[in-house]
């Protein structure tokens, strides 16, 4: 088994005013991709909602500033891990990821404990 | 023969001939060894390299692929057991495992989709979706073909350097993302398929008609598209695309010989002396194209029939051209894009006048993607000429020229400007 960073991207305009119930059926959408994820024989290790990108600071040489690393259309709103076999089980997993507002990015997790 | 010597030419080219036919399965059973690409890669160069002086020695084994399988998986397990922690370094392939051992022609019974042929996995990996297109045409020459990255990087028209980096990017990727060994499951394979099919067709047209260079033919690139469809249909002897696919491939071959002419001039396929054409080819061709042409055919068996329909043509003036546009209508509906748009509407000019096809072309010429297509501006410039719109042809023949590289097609275009000068006096 390996490890996957999905990484959520997303126009975070879609989300600036939730609709209540929007927002319940965004969140009953990431419960059933938890479910399907099991269902599938990856195990979801961990994974969280980010809050938006004006909420961001970001430091670069020491350097503080208000605002995201790197102002894009769509930004990163949201990430799970994942554990799975291999790429494409990695990929058949990440494809039922819920991203209406854009897309979602799979990054293999390096495995440092080797040594 | 121990003891024997068996002399240098005849092993050379019993070498050369086992790299063309046994490359593929040599590698592709080293893999599973090796448990990663470059390694199996270095293994089976080896185990080729080992073979001309062996096989002088010794004498040309009746199977070679099986002595060349043999030795480079005897060296690849070397490795691993003098290097031990290389097996901890290296982030090993992820190999599916395979039902029976795989490498050999045991098995009977069940086909290689079932059997789980490495050839298979190999080309699945190459062709994988996650690499992107130019890639997986660089793999595929590279792995399966055992093409040297300078005959890639010609191949693919882009400098060796370009090439190299290209393919250990695309080795990194498959390590340290785990793109698997594997051959894909029922409900993936459609999709996974399409992918290789559209890399050897690639390398087809590539072949058939090369973007720059000197010859309108890359025969060596054709070569590589017929082996490449001939293994695919031996390993997946089911699927109806992929039999089409060899049947484009060796109709597209067996018109060659009438492409060109005796110095190098390209010949239009309405002036082609038919009678040059390879027949054996063509009824190969034409037998496949007509049963992969099932209901609800694919892309592949949609062009496969096309290509027949000109092939069985005695003359171009019994070209069934109505067919041809059902076809390209047909065509149109499942693969839609401007390239098959361009064709039809050729096919429409045959068929309703010059005219009509010249007003499906003048809209296609608004899609962008088409601006810098050099076919659309020669196919243009044919049919403004047919309607004796001379200076128009003339424009559309210098914007054709402008795009193109390939130096027959040059000549040929030139020679055609060059005859409207003399009908304008």
């Amino acid at each position: 088994m390996a490890q996957y960073l999905i990484l959520i991207y997303e126009d975070e305009t879609a989300y600036l005013e939730p609709d209540p119930q929007e927002w319940a059926k965004a969140m009953e959408a990431h419960g059933t991709f938890a479910r399907q994820a099991v269902e599938k024989g990856a195990a979801i290790l961990g994974g969280e909602a980010l809050q938006p990108t004006p909420t961001a600071t970001s430091i670069r040489s020491g350097l503080m500033t208000d605002g995201p690393f790197v102002e894009t259309k769509e930004a990163l709103g949201g990430y799970y891990v994942l554990e799975a076999r291999d790429l494409d089980h990695a990929l058949e997993v990440a494809a039922l990821c819920p991203a209406p507002y854009g897309g979602v990015e799979v990054r293999p997790i390096m495995d440092t404990s080797g040594g | 023969m121990p003891g024997s010597s068996v002399p240098s030419g005849q092993v050379r080219r019993a070498v050369e001939d086992a790299h063309r036919r046994e490359w593929a399965r040599v590698l592709a059973s080293t893999v599973r060894v090796a448990g990663d690409l470059d390694l199996a890669e270095e293994c089976v160069q080896e185990a080729y390299l080992s073979a001309l002086s062996a096989w002088q020695r010794d004498g040309v084994p009746a199977a070679p692929g099986a002595w060349l399988t043999t030795t480079a998986r005897r060296r690849a397990l070397d490795v691993h057991r003098r290097d031990r922690t290389l097996r901890r370094k290296l982030p090993l392939l992820v190999v599916e495992e395979a039902s029976t051992d795989t490498g050999d022609d045991d098995g009977a019974g069940a086909t290689p989709l079932e059997r789980g042929d490495d050839r298979l996995r190999l080309m699945f990996i190459c062709c994988h979706p996650a690499l992107p297109p130019e890639t997986q045409i660089a793999l595929t020459l590279r792995l399966v073909c055992g093409l040297t990255t300078a005959e890639v990087a010609a191949a693919c028209l882009v400098p060796e350097a370009t090439m190299a980096a290209r393919v250990t990017r695309a080795k990194k990727k498959i390590a340290a993302a785990r793109i698997p060994f594997r051959i894909p499951s029922p409900d993936e394979l459609p999709e996974r398929l399409d992918v290789v099919l559209t890399v050897i067709l690639l390398v087809l047209s590539t072949g058939h008609a090369a973007p720059s260079g000197p010859a309108l033919v890359r025969a060596d690139l054709v070569a590589r598209a017929l082996d490449l469809s001939r293994m695919l249909v031996s390993l997946l002897p089911q699927e109806r695309e992929v039999r089409a696919l060899l049947a484009l491939a060796l109709l597209t071959e067996a018109r060659r010989p009438a492409r060109t002419s005796r110095d190098g001039e390209l010949v239009l396929l309405a002036d082609q002396d038919r009678s040059l054409w390879d027949a054996a080819m063509v009824q190969e061709g034409c037998a496949l194209a007509a049963a992969a042409l099932a209901p609800h055919p694919g892309r592949f068996a949609l062009q496969a029939a096309i290509a027949a329909v000109h092939a069985e043509a005695v003359t171009a003036a019994d070209t069934d051209w109505a067919q041809v546009l059902a076809l390209y209508d047909e065509l149109a509906r499942v693969w839609p894009s401007p390239v098959v748009g361009l064709n039809r509407a050729v096919a429409t000019a045959e068929v309703h006048g010059p005219a009509q096809g010249l007003a499906e072309i003048d809209v296609l010429s608004t899609d962008g993607r088409l601006a810098s297509y050099r076919y659309l501006h020669a196919a243009r410039a044919e049919l403004l000429l047919r309607l004796g719109r001379e200076a128009e042809a003339g424009a559309a023949y210098e914007r054709a020229l402008l795009h193109t590289a390939n130096e027959a097609e040059r000549r040929f275009l030139a020679g055609r400007l060059a005859g409207l000068s003399g009908l304008d006096r």
